[in-house]
């Protein structure tokens, strides 16, 4: 049987959130097109109750993953790029859909953006030995700070970098601990609908990762008010929202990195993951071994 | 006080300070008049007494800052780090050599005892200003990058309850970095920022690094949304610290927040119990409770609340309220009416929703704001004693089972600034304190501050951290 004659069948993009993946509760879907208008799936039209299900998924996710080990959360990331790999030629023909790349270019994103898994991997059991450690006290006192997961982190992605963009902003930030709630490219949301059934898959549990797609604005906009959200990455968001966001984020004092320039294909530094920990120093009496210094 | 021991006045001498009647505003290098010639006076909280007028910052003079801030920024940020590092460190040698006189300044115009403006703030303080000295010519090596560049013009707004303290917290890292700063002081404590201006020309340090505005909130707020500000640092409440970040919100300001807390001190029942009284009354009486991360809220292991409250009573009982200049004094004075007033509100509060309330017997001064220390019991976390913050010498306490509820109730609440474990248990701190969402966890100990370490909060306490190597980011361009 040949090609011509067989009627492929189409995926329906749904949203990954608490590791199931629903339809939008409001019912709607609206239409994603290639770069040229063409037709090329129905996503989901969130709305806010959406977003506010995303954030429960994420709180509910918190605890364990934060208190994951550093090593443990460093191979799950891993196994994120692994399964990657695997599915490499499907994300290679979404994102060159997407963002109207030749397949050259477009393999090209999905390396970095596989490979962005792997460098980020690497950092989990890393990051609290760069940023953290011991205080010199001027006192009988064990002084030790150490880097903690901000909590709940909002990711609007990237509008233009429908893949790589938003690899390099999620991947920072739940390698340290955090859950994340992202909000994809309006336009371009299918590499980021998909990624989902890569991560459902990647022993990362539910919750961790929670991805939304539909109306920027309509999304973020709760997101950025909400109470149990701590923090929120206004990459993918302009000027104007990014303020209205900005603002809104006030009300609970979120943590807010605002938009800006970036090179995604440069190795990234470690500022996407500071931007989201939290220090936490613990001080303890050292107590004394007597006038000698020595109990010897 | 009735009391079986009977203490002489100890008095430190006022005279070792010399306070003019007047003062000016601080800028580039001069004491200016307000543009609009306003005024406003300064009192000392235990006695009323007035202390000095003082020039009354408004925005005329904060642009005027602002541009000589500007200006010095050129050379004082081009000036090699080495050199830097020498004005602070003889900025920190000066504040030593000046120690007394600048405590007992403090403790007239704050209210708190001299016992610890001698023996914490000033110590603090220059000890401050020697740690960061030291960051000056050795910024490629804090893990920032090479090279690493400052921001610029940091505008600064800290509170009244360790002025001189919170003016070498904003200041000494900022300057370190090659920034030049516009600081405004407290309405309530304005000299010894005044008196840290005469310490910077004592220094040598060039005209224009920095400058002291003392004023009321509508001159802090122009200081945060004037458009040739980079930096904007904040110490005060969590509900100026939200309008600081919408008037930010949508500009390039760097921004710092260090805003209130309820801090709960857990007890649990194994915890050496007189200890941990002594953690207490220094967690929640120390500067009379006017403290972002006093630990507020008492959270005591049932099996051994009544042992501990006992304990806590009768220590309470030996507390010496009175004349902040003396050397005996415990508790001082609130440092304004407007924080005894709503001090006084929150305990009423307290009373009608059923809590009970407790203080030792003690006599309260005729003139001046003072509020005896207060101990609520049977408090619930619905109450609002346990859920706002006081800022004031009043202690709620709470009871818990098991460690878990412990943490529950310690962190149920927006805030997440500090928190204190008493337990003789090694892997039962760790694993609380790693539970604890707080910038500060004191075990086995409480309100204990070191220049090397961080310090700053989680949730709503704010965020970005004063102090240590961290503390240097606030100020760079990183």
């Amino acid at each position: 049987m040949s090609d011509a004659t067989r009627l492929s069948v189409l995926k329906t993009y749904k949203l990954y959130v608490g590791g199931k993946f629903p339809r939008s509760e409001s019912g709607r879907v609206y239409e994603v097109t290639d770069s040229k208008g063409n037709w090329l799936a129905n996503a989901p039209l969130s709305s806010r109750k959406d977003a506010r299900d995303a954030v429960v998924a994420a709180r509910k996710a918190f605890g364990a993953w934060s208190g994951a080990t550093a090593y443990n959360r460093g191979q799950i990331l891993y196994r994120v790029a692994e399964m990657l790999e695997g599915r490499r030629e499907q994300y290679v023909r979404e994102v060159a859909d997407a963002e109207g790349l030749s397949k050259s270019k477009a393999a090209a994103q999905v390396d970095a953006a596989i490979d962005r898994w792997v460098w980020y991997a690497g950092w989990t059991d890393k990051i609290a030995q760069v940023l953290g450690g011991g205080n010199p006290v001027a006192g009988p006192f064990f002084n030790l700070s150490s880097p903690e997961p901000t909590g709940v982190v909002a990711i609007v992605a990237p509008q233009e970098s429908s893949f790589l963009g938003l690899v390099s902003v999620l991947a920072p930030v739940i390698a340290t601990g955090n859950t994340a709630i992202v909000v994809a490219s309006e336009k371009s949301p299918l590499p980021a609908l998909s990624l989902g059934e890569v991560l459902a898959t990647s022993d990362l549990p539910g919750g961790v990762v929670n991805v939304l797609s539909g109306r920027t604005a309509e999304i973020a906009t709760p997101l950025a008010a909400h109470q149990d959200v701590n923090a929120i990455d206004l990459a993918g968001a302009g000027e104007d929202l990014a303020k209205e966001l900005e603002i809104a984020a006030a009300d609970n004092l979120k943590r807010v990195l605002r938009p800006q320039p970036v090179d995604h294909t440069a190795t990234p530094g470690i500022d996407r993951m500071t931007a989201f920990l939290e220090t936490k120093t613990v001080w303890h009496p050292t107590g004394s071994l007597g006038a000698s210094g020595s109990s010897y | 006080m009735a009391s079986v021991f009977e203490y002489a006045p100890a008095p430190e001498s006022r005279s070792i300070v010399d306070i003019a009647p007047s003062y000016g505003l601080f800028i580039d290098g001069e004491f200016v008049e307000a543009a609009d010639g306003k005024v406003f006076k300064t009192v000392s909280p235990s006695t009323e007494e007035v202390l000095a007028e003082i020039a009354q910052a408004g925005e005329a003079d904060v642009d005027r800052a602002v541009k000589a801030a500007r200006k010095a920024f050129e050379k004082w940020s081009a000036l090699p780090g080495s050199e830097r590092a020498k004005y602070l460190f003889r900025i920190a040698r000066i504040i030593q050599e000046r120690a007394r006189e600048l405590a007992v300044l403090e403790t007239l115009d704050n209210g708190k005892p001299i016992k610890e403006t001698r023996d914490a703030d000033l110590p603090l303080v220059a000890a401050h200003f020697f740690y960061y000295a030291g960051w000056a010519d050795k910024l490629d090596h804090a893990g920032y990058g090479a090279n690493p560049q400052p921001l610029g013009v940091a505008g600064q707004v800290i509170p009244w309850n360790f002025p001189l303290l919170m003016l070498a917290w904003k200041i000494a890292p900022a300057l370190a970095t090659g920034n030049t700063v516009v600081l405004k002081p407290a309405e309530t404590t304005p000299l010894s920022a005044l008196f840290f201006a005469d310490i910077c020309r004592q220094a040598g340090l060039p005209k224009g690094v920095v400058n002291i505005l003392p004023g009321y909130g509508d001159a802090g707020a122009a200081v945060v949304a004037h458009p040739d500000v980079n930096k904007v640092a904040f110490t005060g409440s969590t509900a100026v610290g939200k309008e600081i970040a919408r008037t930010v919100a949508g500009t390039r300001k760097k921004v710092t927040l260090e805003l209130g807390g309820k801090g709960a001190n857990i007890v649990f029942d194994d915890a050496p119990i007189d200890q941990a009284v002594e953690g207490i009354v220094n967690g929640i009486f120390f500067n009379q409770g006017q403290v972002c991360c006093a630990g507020s809220r008492l959270l005591v292991q049932e099996s051994v609340e009544e042992e501990l409250l006992e304990s806590l009573k009768r220590r309470l009982s030996t507390l010496r309220l009175g004349d902040p200049l003396d050397k005996n004094t415990d508790i001082g004075a609130i440092n304004s009416e407007e924080q005894l007033t709503r001090i006084t509100s929150l305990v009423e509060q307290g009373e009608a929703e059923g809590a009970e309330r407790w203080s030792p017997a003690c006599d309260i001064p005729e003139s001046g704001y003072w509020f005896a220390p207060t101990l609520f019991t049977n408090v619930t976390q619905a109450h609002r004693i346990a859920r706002d913050e006081i800022f004031g010498p009043v202690l709620s306490v709470l009871t818990f089972r098991t460690p878990d509820e412990a943490v529950a109730k310690a962190n149920n609440t927006p805030y997440g600034l500090s928190a204190g474990i008493w337990t003789e248990k090694g892997s039962r701190i760790l694993a609380v304190a790693n539970k604890l969402r707080a910038g500060v966890v004191w075990s086995n100990t409480f309100n204990k501050f070191d220049p090397t370490s961080p310090f700053g909060g989680y949730k709503e306490s704010g965020f970005g951290r004063e102090g240590g190597r961290h503390g240097l980011e606030a100020y760079l361009d990183v």
